[in-house]
């Protein structure tokens, strides 16, 4: 912009201008202010979470700790606070979308449109590549392991390096608050609209490498967990014996590899189209943009059943925990989960009936779209008759599962509805399709990942959460909801279309502000999850649960302490029941004491991660800006990070015999002192983490 | 088939009947292609609510029985597998799979958006062009063309296509059925019918940029004869030549509709060899050509 070669080298395409301040100074609107207040809201909390670390001298044990950790449930922990961050930010925006729609009827409301695209593109990136994937990640790693009697996962370093990377696409996207623009394109990014000829900002450029950046770290994530899963199973627990949950994080992990290189492929292509002058996706010189539908959707599709099927693992384990009863139909369950898996990479195509394919592959596609719903609906019934002849407990995790099986099954009915082109034509693209994918997401995905959180908290804590304000969030997310989603039903119907940023069509207005309200509950239901994670710390010590099973848990992540050892087990367990746990609890054989320790060996800390993620950030940086020294250099630095590392002997640490001993029988003495909990009572302060099953 | 949905209609009718009445989407269809998509809508719905009904049902009741605080209720821990109903929950959903299958496949080739609609009158053609942000709407036979207003008789088939010198957008008539992307250097094609006579409001249904929420269209149904007036009216309008197209085709919002008289013979086919061997950015509809200003 500046013209001046020094400039441009050093700076690239920045300059002023990119800033929000500038834009609100030159235009002062309610657009223009809520787009400065944002990026402030992004400084203000960088810079506090600065200055407090600061306050409390906690930069060593933070960087000690945390940062450099490649302990598996820490690096979990860290997944899941990137995902509530982001869920804050993208509920945020939601919840500013709805209030802008219904302001927006036959007038102009308070975004422009050009801030509303950005808003949708963001919401729907977040939401599913820095909300959706990193927190299922993370409850991945923290519960796997410890479920299949693994001490870690197989690739520790790479655990951390997937961590960084996701993480610095969550630093781009939230840099592009702050300088620049973000993309209007929609999570999909379809071309030729991203292509250089229509959007030639910083926008669509900031969109491709915070989600290329996302999905390296996936696929790295994906061969991490399926090799562990592979490899690390505990002696006895064969194949069958695996809890469903984990089962659900191979296939994940399974998809993960498969899936996410379709979209790595995608965005790299775009970017040689909108960097390199390449003609891929464009309208002419051969290129054809129906190619990026069909790369995308091959990595989409099953995108929605990587995020989905972790959370159908966490409501088995919910379902047969809180019922006190094995989980019924297991063989069924995984089946049907192996049978989803592999469905999904067949469907892809119903995303976009309307493109003019024939009739016969547009009936194939719909007829496998809909088979997907026979597994699904199987599973369903399977958690119903979990319950059946159990005995049922109305906790938060459970309450939420509930919320889920009866929500989720409307959602697939608009799903089969969808599934069927002739009526595809009708309401693709509408507000029908954007309370379908949200009807399967939220209680899918997101109160799935809700459940895992109130579940496994204890375990990694030590302390349960505040059950009243869980009960609360509870009602929140599943009224608001229903009162969210069901209007956006009815505009669809009523041919209002996603992505309009006003409308001319008064008779949508009532609808429109039902969906608001139920928006501004949602945003209460984060409320309330924010204030039980407060009083939860506050009251920490009424609820402490170290016992370590705190809801009579069937399964080995439940028969060690809370928090768990960084070593997991202080000896391997040897697995005889696909509840393991029970089994153990059932033949005397928990929390004994073995006849004798050995030592173990755990990987060190080691800096390259934090390192790959600063530099990974500042290339993403670089390269949406045009600063080319800086691309190389961070390319380089990254490199040399990995390479550096691979010459160092020194990576493992030893925890010697007598210390595993002394901690585990320090435990195993706590927990004789501890009385048994009836399930009465387990979500009072008589709840220490001892349970007494249930009669 | 018939009573089922008919059920589910009732069952509906509190949500519908709102949305109906207001006369905006394929809910209150005015032709056979929106009336196909409505009663298949009602009927997939009610084949599916004979899974999901039950869950309904039974969710509460097993929530209620087996509730810890009743001790009275049988309790078998170990209970985790039944032939019989394994074979329901797998049974019952394939079956009704395979029904909307069967029906998928037959709806999906007599809905094909590509199948002339069979009629004794022959179609009309119209060829759409989607600009950044309106419809350019070439009436072939007719030579005359339109901007954001199409009309064609009631009653007679109507063959649209397609295609875009932007980036890709989504026809639609709500009312009469649709939709259909419009894609650059490419073509498609729908079929549509208007039944009764009628203004209906025409759409872009995929996000193409700032304007997007404005790009409608009117479509207007009317009598043979009427139809032949407005082509004799429109005929007396200016040409529609390269240099009104390129002015035409640039990033701006049309609102009232714009009418020419005859146009450039083959426009639509130059339209699609120009998008496929000239760079988007030295096209006039792209974000540079508007930089570059005039």
């Amino acid at each position: 912009m500046t013209g001046e070669p020094f400039n441009d080298f050093w700076l690239g395409k920045l300059s002023v201008d990119s800033l929000p301040y500038v834009e609100l100074l030159r235009e002062p609107n309610s657009s223009t202010i809520i787009g400065a207040f944002a990026a402030s809201v992004v400084i203000f909390g960088a810079l506090a979470l600065l200055v407090l670390i600061t306050l409390f001298g906690k930069w060593r044990p933070f960087w000690r700790e945390w940062l450099t950790t490649l302990d598996a449930k820490k690096i979990g922990v860290m997944y899941i606070v990137l995902a509530l961050v982001m869920l804050l930010r993208a509920v945020i925006e939601a919840v500013l979308m709805r209030a802008q729609q219904m302001l927006a009827v036959n007038q102009d409301g308070p975004l422009s449109p050009e801030h509303f695209g950005e808003l949708f593109t963001t919401h729907g990136s977040i939401m599913i590549f820095f909300m959706a994937m990193p927190f299922l990640t993370g409850v991945i790693n923290i519960v796997m392991p410890l479920q299949i009697g693994a001490r870690d996962v197989r690739f520790p370093l790479l655990n951390a390096i997937s961590l960084a990377l996701t993480a610095a696409g969550g630093v781009l996207i939230m840099i592009s608050l702050v300088i620049g623009e973000f993309s209007t394109g929609g999570w999909t990014g379809y071309p030729p609209f991203t292509e250089i000829a229509f959007n030639p900002g910083v926008g669509v450029d900031y969109w491709i490498w915070a989600v290329t950046l996302s999905s390296i770290g996936n696929t790295l994530s994906g061969i991490n967990f399926s090799v562990t899963i592979y490899k690390m199973r505990a002696p006895g627990m064969t194949w069958f014996r695996m809890p469903l949950f984990s089962w659900t994080a191979l296939c994940t992990s399974i998809l993960m590899i498969f899936a996410m290189m379709p979209l790595t492929v995608a965005t790299l292509m775009l970017a040689l189209d909108r960097y390199a002058g390449f003609h891929f996706f464009t309208s002419a010189m051969g290129g054809n943009m129906m190619n990026y539908a069909n790369l995308f959707w091959l990595f989409g599709h099953p995108e929605v059943y990587i995020v989905i099927l972790p959370a159908f693992g966490v409501f088995s384990e919910v379902f047969s925990t809180f019922s006190g009863k094995r989980l019924y139909g297991y063989h069924s369950l995984v089946f049907a989960t192996m049978v989803i898996a592999v469905l999904s990479f067949g469907v892809w195509l119903h995303h976009f009936f309307t493109m003019g394919q024939s009739a016969n592959l547009n009936a194939v596609f719909g007829i496998a779209t809909m088979l997907i719903g026979v597994p699904t609906g199987v599973k369903v019934y399977d958690w119903l008759l979990t319950m059946i002849r159990g005995r049922v407990r109305l906790t938060t995790p459970m309450l939420f599962s509930i919320m889920f099986a009866i929500t989720f099954v409307i959602g697939g009915l608009s799903g089969v509805i969808l599934a069927n082109p002739p009526v595809d034509f009708a309401v693709h693209n509408s507000l029908f399709l954007v309370a379908h994918f949200h009807n399967m997401l939220i209680p899918g995905t997101l109160f799935g990942m809700f459940a895992a959180y109130n579940l496994w908290f204890p375990k990694v804590f030590g302390f349960r959460l505040s059950e009243k304000w869980g009960r609360v969030s509870v009602w929140f997310w599943s009224f608001g909801f229903y009162i969210t989603f069901m209007p956006l039903y009815a505009l669809g119907l009523m041919g209002a279309m996603r992505r309009t940023v006003q409308w001319f069509e008064p008779q949508y207005l009532p609808w429109l502000i039902v969906a608001f309200v139920g928006a501004s509950l949602i945003i209460c239901g984060v409320g309330s999850q924010i204030i039980q994670l407060y009083v939860s710390i506050r009251n920490r010590r009424q609820l402490r649960v170290s016992g370590g099973d705190p809801w009579d848990g069937r399964t080995l992540e439940w028969s060690v302490s809370a928090p768990p050892p960084e070593y997991n087990f202080a000896v391997v367990p040897e697995v005889h029941d696909r509840d393991a746990f029970t089994w153990m609890k059932q033949h005397g054989t928990a929390y004994s004491a073995p006849r004798h320790y050995q030592d173990i060996h755990l990987p060190k800390n080691s800096m390259v991660a934090p390192v790959i993620c600063a530099l990974a950030a500042a290339m993403g940086f670089a390269l949406t800006w045009h600063i080319w020294w800086l691309v190389i250099t961070s390319f380089i630095g990254i490199w040399a990070a990995v390479i550096a590392r691979s010459f160092s002997r020194d990576t493992e640490k030893t925890i010697p015999a007598s210390q595993v001993q002394e901690e585990h029988e320090s435990w195993l003495s706590r927990v004789k002192g501890l009385s048994p909990v009836e399930r009465a009572f387990e979500t009072t302060p008589a709840n220490q983490g001892l349970a007494e099953g249930v009669q | 088939m018939r009573y089922l949905s008919a059920c589910c209609l009732i069952a509906a009718t509190p949500l519908l009947s709102s949305c109906g009445s207001q006369e905006l989407g394929f809910l209150s269809p005015a032709g056979p292609i929106a009336e196909a998509q409505r009663s298949h809508f009602f009927s997939i719905a009610g084949w599916t609510l004979l899974v999901i009904v039950p869950l309904f049902i039974a969710v509460p009741i097993a929530l209620w029985k087996y509730r810890l605080g009743k001790k009275d209720a049988v309790y078998r821990p170990e209970w985790d597998f039944s032939w019989l109903l394994e074979g329901l929950i797998w049974g019952l959903p394939v079956v009704i799979v395979a029904i909307l299958s069967w029906n998928v496949w037959k709806l999906s080739h007599k809905l094909d958006p590509y199948k002339p609609i069979a009629s004794d009158k022959p179609a009309l053609h119209i060829q759409v062009v989607s600009l950044d942000w309106k419809w350019l709407f070439i009436y072939p036979e007719q030579h005359i063309a339109s901007v954001n207003h199409v009309v064609f008789p009631v009653d007679r088939p109507v063959r649209f296509e397609l295609t875009s010198e932007t980036v890709m957008q989504s026809f639609m008539i709500p009312r009469l059925g649709g939709q259909i992307y419009t894609m650059p250097g490419m073509t498609t094609q729908l079929h549509l019918l208007a039944a009764e006579p009628g203004i209906y409001r025409g759409l872009n249904t995929q996000y193409n940029g700032e304007s997007f929420a404005k790009q409608k269209f009117t479509a207007k149904a009317v009598s043979d004869s009427e139809f032949d007036n407005w082509v004799s009216q429109v005929e007396s309008s200016p040409q529609l030549d390269m240099g009104r197209y390129n002015q035409l085709s640039k990033r701006s919002v049309v609102d009232e509709p714009i009418f020419f008289g005859s146009v450039e013979p083959d426009l639509f086919s130059q339209i699609i060899t120009r998008v496929k061997t000239t760079p988007a950015a030295s096209l006039p509809g792209s974000v540079t050509a508007i930089n570059e200003g005039d």
